[in-house]
């Protein structure tokens, strides 16, 4: 399924930092978004993701397809690694929470509760995440963070296994993850420095900027 | 669904959920009442079920800002947003959960505390009919009030604020029943809107918060 943004603004506490956005990502393509820190990477892929509106243009192939992963990584603490990916792969209607432990090296860890998982597995276990939602398009937000360069290698084999079946990714990140992939650089699509976007809200957001 | 329930009733009752933080509440409220007021059997008996209905109100009030609050601190609401259940489902079947950890125990343990109180024999029944049909109405009300303040830092002032006033028509029917019931009065007219109120909450409630979340995430 292909994922289409065309001429999307984006805005974050009322303040557009996004305008004109347009790109394509077929099944079996990366893309990379890159910026820097403070331009909208990512408020653009929570747009994306359908966690807020647009403040214009449109995604195609977003919401339901999408499988969103950002900096929290949603687990809970007195669950195990096991109980939390079971959880989530309840949610989500699949299977495979053993391939997922398997492909994010966690099977040792399965009976751990996840407040004692160190900050890079912990990660992981976000990241074997999606591997149980079966969803054809990751928006991942610096999924890397706090890896070390072992388990982004496993990332990178991860994502070859998640686009060799069709599925296809949009990732911010600044790391190279070995993997074949399209850059796009969010610097052209800065908005215009105080740029209010027209909502109630921006209203407000414009005068404590 | 049911993973959801499964899964919040499960953190709730492991290390520091919460659990028992409503029954200990309810607990001390019982004890301490008649300590303060004296051991007059009969004034006891006058305020025991507006004490009660006070006491298991508060009760569920202590917990409520922890229903989306931490699902947000750590992530989870953001993925069960964009997670292939409707986030109305999201909403009732975690005030469901709420209920069953602490609106049916607050309900079950109920005429233990009500001995303390003195409240008169005829009185037991309707106190748990009426605390069965009321405490959901507690947990829906409070679960549109934590959506309406999840994502701000200590929400839990404003959350109270927001929800007591909608918390008063339940307390009143709730305390009426158990009033009527221990005098030996009919008790159907506070029963029946003690439980519309509660339809009510959970038919409408349940998107509302849910459009308080979403508003919230943005």
């Amino acid at each position: 399924m292909e994922l289409r943004v065309e001429n999307v603004s984006v805005a974050r506490g009322g303040i557009t930092v996004l305008q004109g956005v347009g790109f394509a990502v077929q099944p079996g393509q990366v893309l990379i978004l890159r910026g820097p820190n403070g331009v909208g990477k990512t408020t653009l892929l929570r747009v994306i993701a359908g966690l807020q509106p647009s403040v214009a243009g449109t995604v195609f192939g977003g919401g339901d397809a999408v499988a969103y992963a950002a900096h929290a990584d949603g687990l809970k603490a007195t669950l195990t690694v096991a109980e939390n990916l079971a959880f989530w792969a309840a949610i989500y209607g699949t299977r495979g929470v053993e391939a997922a432990l398997v492909g994010m090296n966690l099977v040792d860890l399965r009976g751990r509760l996840a407040a004692n998982l160190s900050a890079g597995q912990k990660r992981r276990l976000g990241l074997a995440r999606l591997l149980v939602t079966g969803r054809p398009v990751w928006v991942l937000d610096e999924p890397t963070v706090s890896l070390d360069v072992a388990s982004v290698a496993l990332f990178g084999d991860a994502l070859r296994g998640h686009l060799a079946v069709g599925g296809s990714a949009l990732i911010a990140t600044h790391i190279d993850l070995g993997v074949a992939a399209e850059v796009l650089d969010l610097t052209p699509f800065k908005a215009r420095i105080g740029t209010v976007s027209g909502d109630f809200d921006a209203a407000f957001g414009g005068d404590f900027a | 669904m049911i993973a959801l329930l499964i899964r919040d009733v499960r953190l709730a009752v492991r290390a520091g959920g919460g659990f028992g933080l409503g029954l200990a509440f309810f607990l001390l409220v019982a004890v301490l009442v008649p300590l303060g007021v004296g051991p007059d059997g009969g004034t006891l008996a006058r305020i025991a079920p507006g004490i009660l209905w006070v006491g298991a109100l508060l009760a569920c009030l202590l917990s409520l800002d922890r229903l989306f609050a931490l699902d947000y601190e750590d992530g989870s609401l953001d993925l069960l947003v964009t997670a292939p259940i409707p986030l109305e489902g999201v909403v009732a079947v975690k005030a469901l959960a709420h209920w069953m950890v602490t609106g049916l125990p607050l309900t079950l343990v109920a005429p233990v505390l009500g001995v303390l109180l003195n409240l008169p024999a005829p009185g037991y029944f309707w106190l748990v009919v009426s605390l069965a049909l009321g405490t959901p109405a507690l947990s829906v009300i409070g679960a549109f009030g934590a959506a309406l303040t999840v994502g701000l830092k200590r929400g839990g002032l404003l959350l109270s604020l927001l929800v007591l006033p909608l918390y008063v028509p339940t307390l009143i029917f709730g305390a009426e029943a158990v009033k009527r019931g221990a005098e030996g009065m009919a008790t159907g007219t506070p029963l029946a809107l003690l439980a519309a109120i509660t339809a009510g909450a959970a038919a409408l409630l349940p998107f509302a918060a849910a459009a308080a979340i979403r508003i919230n995430l943005r």
